[in-house]
């Protein structure tokens, strides 16, 4: 049962334009999945959800949302922390306004918020393109960060103008809150990658998605075979906030559990999700899962291996983490400019003709 | 730095991977990077050199050795959470997250987990109502304290009447500049001066257009809340428009040697408040030189010994150490647990003779903690710089702040985070 | 005339002076995009990185003291001289030219012809790594850079003008940093123009801009001239690195400075050098009047950072390629 098509026939149409093709595929697939709903969820701690699950699971959510934008629609936003805010804000407006509705429905309303406000910024997108376009989404991200910091109605009138999560529960467990179990702070962030994902990938492939690609390839040519530019790059800019809006509500409400905006969703956010979805790959879910995980990962990583294993100053370890990740980012591109997700589609390439490449 | 070579270190690294028992475990969650770096890095010097000065001298604390764990944040949330993660395992004591974001992130963690917070004149000021922050200290003073012996030290000036004078608040806009506001606000309707509040962006780069509206309008005095570069950059502009240093008064995180040195001469005659008075003879320092320095375990190059920042982190150090005796004392055991710790520090006691005994004479107010008062005596000092001799030198004796303002205000604002997060206040 | 009038002549006068500033950062954008398509977001970073040069060397440390303390467990701090400051400035340069030649030999030359976006995320991974080595080499605390530059409100223009409002007017407050800043932006924009237009090399460098394969195809070198345009962008960071940490001192928050040339690129275009100019004075002016007739006293203060933006948007929507950019021609 080698990786490859021979001998795994389709008899049917939907079948043979499923998502994953290969048998192994699938395989792979469903078994990740099953990790991590049914293994992970009995053998996380504090330290694995905290640090490392919960913000991989969120990010990768934002990143899925960016490459819809940027990835599939070629509309390159630099406001993503700014979205996310308004996720959040979203969220911790409803929480506390009408505490007794469930926090799922909370989370996906701010997503749908975002939404809105995400296609009202995506409106000078008619008319500006490529970089002066990032550069115009910078505006939403200042502007959005200085309203939540400046209008105490946001922040519900408290002294300081952090906002904190009230406890929260799903089917009787806290979910939000100090008191959250490792494991369901987890499993709520899983299903909401596992839903995003799904839909994601599914959108992409389907009539909106094509017409997403088009506009990316070429605006005008689109135009001109009847890809309405308006509707394509508003429903990019609104499906794509939806996700970020979520990603932002988990972030404070699930994550951070208490966030100020300017420092939780500054400018450097913004920056931290275009990263991960271009070291991943441009207009790939598996490319943002990949972004998120390199760049939440390898810093942990990095420090675990310079202070807990070397045993060096922290001071040291930190500035060549800034380093080695320069470095990193710059050695990948050189090597596969089209992100992690081409390197994977290359050694699943090779692995297809293993063992006998011509 | 650990004055050993690396390949040594990373031996003694993995050694001391190894979970040893019988240990006062101390995280220190520094920043010694990032923007705030030259804020974080003396600090942080400070707080473990005074810890690893009482391994070497004493054997520790009531016998049971410390080991700290340094954990860089890069004043960084995300990082925070991570750190604290990832030494909470350990068995760690008590955390000094030593950032307005991170604070607010570890509060309500650390009050699940049963591990107690001291956040030294930061933080969330609320804390100071240890009814509804069971395990989270704010001694000796808060942000409120601070606006409040602010104006007092003005009224002082003033012969008792502020009222037809204009002041400016010039502040971080983000959590920890907005936190004096209601308070002076509070303090302007009592004493009749008039208020006017200027918020400066982060970074902070760029203040033209603030302190233009200060030359118009010309306050007799202009308070401020900064933090990084804004520190710096607000010194320099007040110089050039000219506004009288002396009337310029800073709050604790902006009274450092590293704010002041970039505007040069200009900077002279610049006021902050400060919660511990610096003097860099005191006898602590001795034994740190001799002991940590000459013995190459300082934590960081040994060139900030003395400094504001440096005496502050060593100071909260201090104040840690003197509270796992406390609770050492109570519960009659060495090797304390976190929640005991916490029953140490709400008995903690310092007096006039404890820190001259500690060879650390008036380092700080006297002051006693309880479950009611977290807070302290919320006294605090104000100094000037004088850039001739590069120091900053003490012009005031302990200021005490007016109760009478803060604590209702404490009361409310504690009462609705307990009404929001369903916490019945009372003590443990 | 009335006081409020004449301070909201002080405002525009002192929005200027700010969008020079604006501009010197936007300039090091602008022509290495016009070079070779590059938005290099690790402009903002070289500023940092130059200027910490020129501190360490002028104070005579020794770089990356703390990285071969620990190493080696030695105490070395600094070399025990101090470089005068034109020695250290050309000592910065030639570091900023091998920095340029390293950054081309070794990341941009592997990237020739990628998309701009690759060509965007190698400046980012570029920016990231300087920063690191800026904090190994030279440590993170704040310098004080005492290169002599004057400080403070000019007190002949404040006096000259007292006289012109009641006494509500104090006169026009303009920085003499700022001015020295404008002089020395008028200077390097001239130098540049010149060089541009009157030099080999600088022709060579706009044949390159306009077209890289025609460049090519009659002699001139492109690692040459690529090397040369970053060596270049190296200078324009280096002078605002000096006239910005002049007033904070040398600090890792220098890099973000970067931020604030964003809107001044949008408005003057990507790939002109006037259009810096002229965008920076606009941005300036624009923020601080909205700052002082709308933002400070309606809206709490602290807009200038976004009214930039919004600024640079609203003039956007009406000429998608900036001020000054090359008219988009679009073809199917």
């Amino acid at each position: 049962m080698l990786y490859r098509e021979a001998g795994d026939f389709k008899t049917t149409y939907v079948a043979d334009s499923q998502t994953f093709p290969l048998k192994l595929d699938r395989i792979g697939f469903w078994v990740t999945l099953a990790v991590a709903w049914l293994v992970i969820p009995f053998v996380i701690n504090d330290y694995w959800a905290s640090s490392l699950l919960v913000p991989f699971l969120i990010y990768a959510i934002a990143a899925i949302g960016l490459n819809i934008l940027t990835g599939y629609c070629g509309q390159v936003s630099l406001g993503t922390g700014g979205f996310m805010a308004v996720g959040a804000y979203a969220c911790y407006k409803l929480m506390t306004s009408f505490p007794d509705v469930n926090i799922m429905i909370h989370i996906v309303l701010a997503g749908g918020i975002t939404a809105m406000v995400g296609a009202a910024f995506g409106l000078p997108s008619l008319r500006i393109k490529g970089f002066y376009l990032a550069v115009a989404t910078l505006a939403a991200q200042f502007f959005l960060v200085w309203l939540f910091n400046k209008v105490s109605w946001f922040y519900n009138y408290s002294a300081s103008g952090q906002i904190n999560a009230p406890e929260r529960f799903v089917a009787g467990v806290a979910v939000t809150g100090p008191n959250t179990p490792a494991w369901a702070q987890y499993l709520i962030c899983l299903f909401f990658v596992t839903i995003c994902a799904v839909i994601a990938r599914n959108l992409t492939r389907g009539t909106i998605g094509r017409s997403w690609m088009a506009i990316r390839d070429m605006d005008i040519a689109a135009e001109i075979i009847g890809v309405n530019p308006l509707k394509a790059k508003l429903t990019a800019f609104a499906v794509s906030s939806f996700f970020v809006g979520v990603a932002g509500a988990l972030f404070f409400a699930v994550y951070l559990g208490a966030v100020e905006v300017g420092e939780a969703f500054g400018i450097q956010k913004s920056f931290l999700v275009l990263f991960m979805i271009i070291i991943g790959g441009l207009g790939s879910i598996f490319g943002s899962f990949a972004g998120a995980a390199f760049l939440v990962l390898l810093p942990v990583a990095l420090k675990w291996l310079g202070v807990d294993v070397m045993g060096w100053p922290t001071d040291l370890v930190a500035h060549f983490q800034l380093v080695i990740v320069g470095a990193l980012i710059m050695f990948f591109l050189i090597k596969e400019p089209h992100g992690l997700a081409q390197l994977w589609r290359l050694a699943k390439e090779k692995l297809r003709l293993w063992p006998f490449p011509y | 730095m650990k004055m050993k070579r690396l390949a040594a270190m990373a031996l003694a690294g993995t050694l001391a991977a190894a979970p040893a028992m019988a240990e006062l475990v101390i995280p220190d969650l520094s920043y010694r990077t990032g923007p705030y770096a030259a804020g974080g890095t003396p600090f942080s010097d400070g707080y473990q050199d005074y810890f690893n000065m009482l391994n070497a001298r004493d054997g520790g604390i009531g016998g049971e050795s410390i080991r700290i764990i340094e954990c860089e944040t890069g004043y960084n949330t995300e990082k925070g959470v991570e750190c604290y993660e990832s030494t909470k395992g350990e068995g760690a004591l008590i955390y000094q997250p030593l950032s307005t974001g991170i604070t607010y992130q570890l509060i309500p963690k650390a009050t699940a987990d049963g591990i107690p917070i001291h956040t030294m004149g930061y933080g969330r000021t609320s804390a100071a109502n240890g009814e509804v922050f069971n395990w989270v200290f704010n001694y000796p003073a808060n942000y409120w304290d601070a606006a409040s012996v602010m104006i007092n030290y003005l009224l002082e000036e003033n012969g008792g009447d502020l009222s037809g004078k204009k002041i400016a608040l010039v502040y971080h806009n983000s959590a920890y500049g907005k936190e004096p506001i209601r308070t002076l606000e509070n303090l302007s309707e009592m004493h009749g001066f008039e208020l006017s509040q200027l918020a400066v962006d982060h970074p902070g780069q760029e203040q033209k257009s603030q302190w233009l509206q200060i030359r118009r309008e010309r306050p007799d005095y202009v308070l401020m809340w900064g933090w990084g570069v804004m520190n710096q950059v607000a010194v320099q502009e007040a110089a050039n428009i000219g506004f009288p240093m002396e009337n310029f008064i800073g709050n604790w995180w902006a009274g450092a040697e590293h704010d002041v040195t970039p505007a040069g001469a200009a900077a002279d005659g610049y006021k902050s408040l400060n919660m511990n008075r610096i003097d860099a003879n005191l006898p602590v320092f001795d034994d740190i030189r001799s002991l940590v320095h000459e013995a190459g375990n300082a934590a960081g190059d040994g060139s900030h010994v003395g400094s504001v920042l440096y005496t502050r982190g060593m100071y909260a150090a201090m104040l840690a150490a003197e509270a796992i005796a406390k609770a050492q004392e109570i519960h009659g055991v060495s090797n304390i647990t976190a929640a005991q710790l916490r029953d140490g520090m709400e008995a903690l006691e310092i007096t006039e003779a404890r820190m001259e005994e500690l060879g650390m004479p008036q380092v700080g107010p006297a002051f006693s903690v309880s479950c009611e008062n977290h807070g302290g005596s919320g006294l605090g000092i104000v100094q000037q710089w004088n850039a001739a001799d590069g120091q900053w030198v003490a012009l005031t004796d302990y200021i005490a702040p007016d109760d009478s303002v803060i604590d209702p205000l404490v009361a409310e604002d504690s009462a609705a985070f307990a009404a929001e997060n369903g916490i019945e206040p009372g003590c443990l | 005339m009335s006081a409020d009038f004449l301070y909201g002549i002080e405002v525009i006068i002192n929005g200027l002076m700010a969008g020079v500033l604006y501009a010197l950062v936007a300039l090091g954008f602008v022509l290495i995009y016009k070079a070779s398509g590059i938005f290099n977001y690790a402009q903002g970073v070289m500023a940092l990185f130059s200027a910490l040069t020129l501190a360490g060397i002028m104070s005579g440390q020794v770089p990356f003291a703390h990285l071969i303390n620990a190493i080696f467990g030695t105490e070395i701090h600094y070399f025990g001289w101090e470089v005068p400051v034109l020695a250290a400035i050309v000592l910065t340069l030639v570091v900023m030219v091998v920095f340029a030649w390293c950054v081309q030999r070794f990341v941009f030359r592997h990237l020739v012809g990628q998309e701009p976006i690759i060509l965007f995320m190698a400046t980012i991974g570029l920016a990231y790594f300087l920063e690191g080595v800026g904090d190994l080499m030279w440590g993170s605390d704040i310098k004080t850079l005492a290169v002599g530059l004057p400080q403070g409100g000019s007190m002949f223009v404040e006096n000259a003008t007292s006289g012109l409002g009641g006494d509500d007017f104090y006169g026009f407050f303009i920085d003499k940093l700022d001015m020295v800043a404008t002089v020395v932006a008028i200077i390097l924009v001239a130098g540049l123009i010149a060089f541009s237009q009157y030099t080999k090399q600088g022709r060579a460098m706009r044949a390159v801009a306009d077209d890289h394969q025609a460049a090519l195809s009659v002699g001139i070198s492109l690692n040459f001239i690529w090397v040369l345009v970053w060596s270049l962008a190296g200078l324009v960071a280096l002078v605002a690195g000096v006239m910005w940490g002049a007033k904070s001192g040398v600090q890792f928050s220098l890099s973000l400075i970067a931020l604030k040339a964003l809107p001044v690129l949008m408005l003057g275009g990507f790939t002109s050098i006037p259009g810096a100019i002229v965008g920076g004075l606009i941005i300036g002016v624009g923020e601080k009047l909205f700052e002082y007739l709308i933002g400070a006293p309606f809206l709490g203060g602290a807009t200038e950072n976004w009214f930039a933006y919004v600024l640079a948007l609203l003039f956007l929507v009406f000429r998608p390629q900036g001020l000054f950019g090359e008219r988009i021609i679009e073809r199917v």
